[in-house]
């Protein structure tokens, strides 16, 4: 049975989730950080972080592929 | 597991913006679409109800946890950090994790090598067919009813604190895991059950991490927690997991440690992860017998790090509502004046998190709930068409009708958890009162697997016979104690005549499971004794400890990764951070 590769949606959702937390967190007013996140722009921090791992998966779903023989 | 959440209807109130929504629709769009691109994988009952058992071990093993990992296991264990304080991993690195090495090491080999495709039919190779059914039925009635507790759960919380239309989070949970289940069986599930384990860890580390800022770092949230457990009369408790287990009034938890070990670690946890088809499906949906070992043994190691993750909210917020000040947490308080520990990761999310980390932290929550829901729902239709539909109403059926009525349970056992969520909204005690029946079933279920597993003279009317005996002792001990403060009635005890007094109801039910536990291996090995052997030697193999073939580790498989190896460092792990939190 030829499965989907889990790491692929994962690391669509994670990426595109990381660049609206980024696209966000520069353009929101910095205000919202003072009353919540005790003044950090956890939007930017976090959404990078997301970035990082959703691109991680899609690398090593693209690898997973080129290294598993087609049916 | 063990923990059950009910959210009040007032408390914390969060107001989502755009790009939290947005998120959310995100979300829905991928889980939705995962279940499309894999509708057309499924062309054989194999391929729906066990993924093809095909799946590589790490998959299974976030699947195995993502199963166990509902909301409410989430929001009952951040509630249990803030009413039990560290004490709380007892359910993690004691009522977890020696199961979970037991049952890859030991119990696995029997699952899958036996080719059964399912808990109940495992015990119909083993014992007879009696004993599978009704493993069978109460499997199948507890899973629907779960399932019904999670959509209830996941109503009421989005009721209370977004506001949102009670039956409209019915309809639309609902719909999301029926669609998503029909289309892809349980490979959608245990794929949506590693986004979601992705989604709490990710998602909840910064809640942590501000939380434990807010405090003043470790040191200050355990100068706050011992200073709360001063004032509640208890010096030290919150602080510490085993150093107050000598006596059952000197923790929280309200129990000593031998309780706390044979009834937890041994006879629950052990009847839990060893038995439960919700778990053990996830196992037996890998590619091979060395990935289906290793299935248990690779969730182990984050399960013993999540209490990082759902334990430590807890603490750090009944730690921040004591502290007060600028650091005080919004956390409601009951009629009674104590603090309503199951709105703590409610609370911190509308503390902590700004519009868009809002979005992701909701989103975490509304997946585990519905992770939970999936969970039940796959194991509940597996169980109904194998053990029930095709063995009493069609044994010839086809490989193309069994998807059929697997699609077609899907749906019905939707229909069912719905009917549950309402009732539960209405009758409280009547679920409650479920919950305590199927708590009578499962305590002695332990005893016969080890039983079957290990000693080959075990016979199907002693296993049938002895659950019976296992259940009624339950039932008799629960008649003759009651839970200190309370007052004598049929959901908590001493309707026979109390006998003893518990200091705290999960006291009391850790011991019913010890006793039932006792009562059905007791049962079991005498009824075995006295009756004649209703399987060959030949029938047994593969089935039973002393007549299968020991499992060789693959030469392949790195050292490190092999099963034994696993279980051993998990084990060491895992009591290096009992020492550390002593």
């Amino acid at each position: 049975m030829n499965q989907l590769d889990v790491r692929l949606p994962m690391g669509l959702l994670f990426l595109i989730l990381g660049l609206i937390l980024v696209g966000y967190g520069l353009t929101a007013d910095p205000a919202i950080y003072a009353s919540h996140s005790l003044g950090q722009n956890v939007n930017v921090t976090w959404g990078a972080i997301f970035v990082l791992f959703g691109a991680a998966m899609l690398t090593l779903a693209a690898k997973a592929k080129k290294t598993t023989p087609r049916d | 597991m063990f923990t059950h959440l009910c959210p009040p209807l007032l408390g914390v109130v969060l107001e989502l913006a755009s790009v939290d929504y947005l998120i959310l629709g995100l979300y829905f769009a991928f889980v939705l679409g995962i279940g499309w691109v894999l509708r057309k994988h499924q062309k054989t009952s194999t391929d729906f109800f066990e993924s093809g058992r095909s799946l590589p071990a790490w998959i299974c093993a976030l699947g195995f946890i993502g199963a166990n990992l509902g909301a409410q296991e989430v929001m009952g264990m951040a509630a249990s950090g803030a009413k039990y304080g560290i004490a709380t991993s007892h359910f993690y690195w004691v009522g977890a994790i020696p199961a979970m090495v037991f049952v890859g090491i030991f119990m696995m080999p029997f699952y899958y090598g036996s080719k059964a495709r399912s808990v109940p039919e495992y015990l119909k190779l083993r014992f007879d067919e009696k004993t599978r059914t009704f493993n069978a039925l109460s499997f199948a009635f507890m899973t629907v009813f779960s399932s019904g507790i999670s959509m209830f759960a996941l109503a009421k919380l989005l009721n209370a604190i977004l506001g949102w239309n009670f039956d409209g989070c019915i309809f639309i949970s609902g719909l999301v895991v029926l669609i998503y289940i029909y289309s892809g069986g349980l490979t959608s599930a245990i794929y949506n059950e590693v986004l979601q384990f992705f989604l709490i860890v990710l998602g909840f580390l910064p809640l942590v991490l501000l939380g434990l800022k807010d405090i003043g770092g470790w040191d200050g949230l355990m100068q706050n927690l011992n200073s709360y457990s001063e004032a509640k009369g208890m010096p030290g408790a919150w602080s510490h997991s085993w150093a107050y287990m000598g006596d059952a009034k000197a923790n929280p938890i309200g129990i000593e440690w031998f309780g706390l070990v044979a009834g937890l670690g041994f006879v629950l946890s052990f009847g839990y992860w060893c038995t439960d088809f919700l778990v053990i499906q996830r196992a037996m949906a890998a590619k091979n017998m060395n990935s289906a070992r290793r299935t248990p043994l690779i969730a182990a190691i984050p399960k013993m790090m999540f209490p990082a993750l759902v334990i430590l909210p807890g603490m750090l917020a009944i730690a921040l509502y004591h502290k007060g000040g600028s650091a005080n947490i919004a956390l409601p308080v009951g009629a009674d004046g104590t603090p309503d520990y199951n709105m703590v990761v409610p609370a911190l999310l509308s503390k902590y998190f700004p519009h868009g980390m809002l979005g992701i932290g909701l989103t975490a929550l509304m997946a585990s709930f519905m992770s939970g829901m999936a969970g039940n729902v796959t194991a509940f239709n597996t169980v109904w068409t194998y053990d029930l539909y095709q063995r009493w109403f069609k044994p010839d059926a086809s490989d193309a009708h069994l998807i059929k009525v697997g699609r077609a349970t899907t749906v019905v056992g939707l229909l069912i958890s719905a009917v549950c969520a309402y009732a539960a909204a209405k009758f409280n005690n009547i679920m409650d009162m479920l919950q305590l029946v199927f708590g009578f079933v499962n305590a002695p279920l332990f005893a016969i697997f080890l039983l079957g597993m290990f000693w080959r003279r075990a016979t199907g009317h002693g296993a049938f016979f002895g659950l019976l005996i296992g259940t009624l002792t339950a039932v008799a001990f629960q008649g003759c104690t009651l839970p200190l403060g309370e007052t004598v009635s049929l959901l908590k005890g001493g309707w026979l005549s109390v006998q003893h007094t518990f200091v705290s109801s999960m006291a009391q039910n850790f011991w019913m499971a010890i006793f039932a536990f006792t009562g059905c291996f007791l049962g079991t090995l005498i009824i075995s004794l006295a009756t004649a052997p209703n399987r060959t030697d030949a029938e047994l193999r593969g089935l039973v400890y002393s007549l299968t073939e020991k499992v060789k580790d693959h030469h392949e498989t790195p050292w490190f990764a092999r099963p034994a190896t696993l279980g051993i460092i998990v084990l060491v792990l895992t009591l290096g951070l009992n020492v550390i939190f002593w």
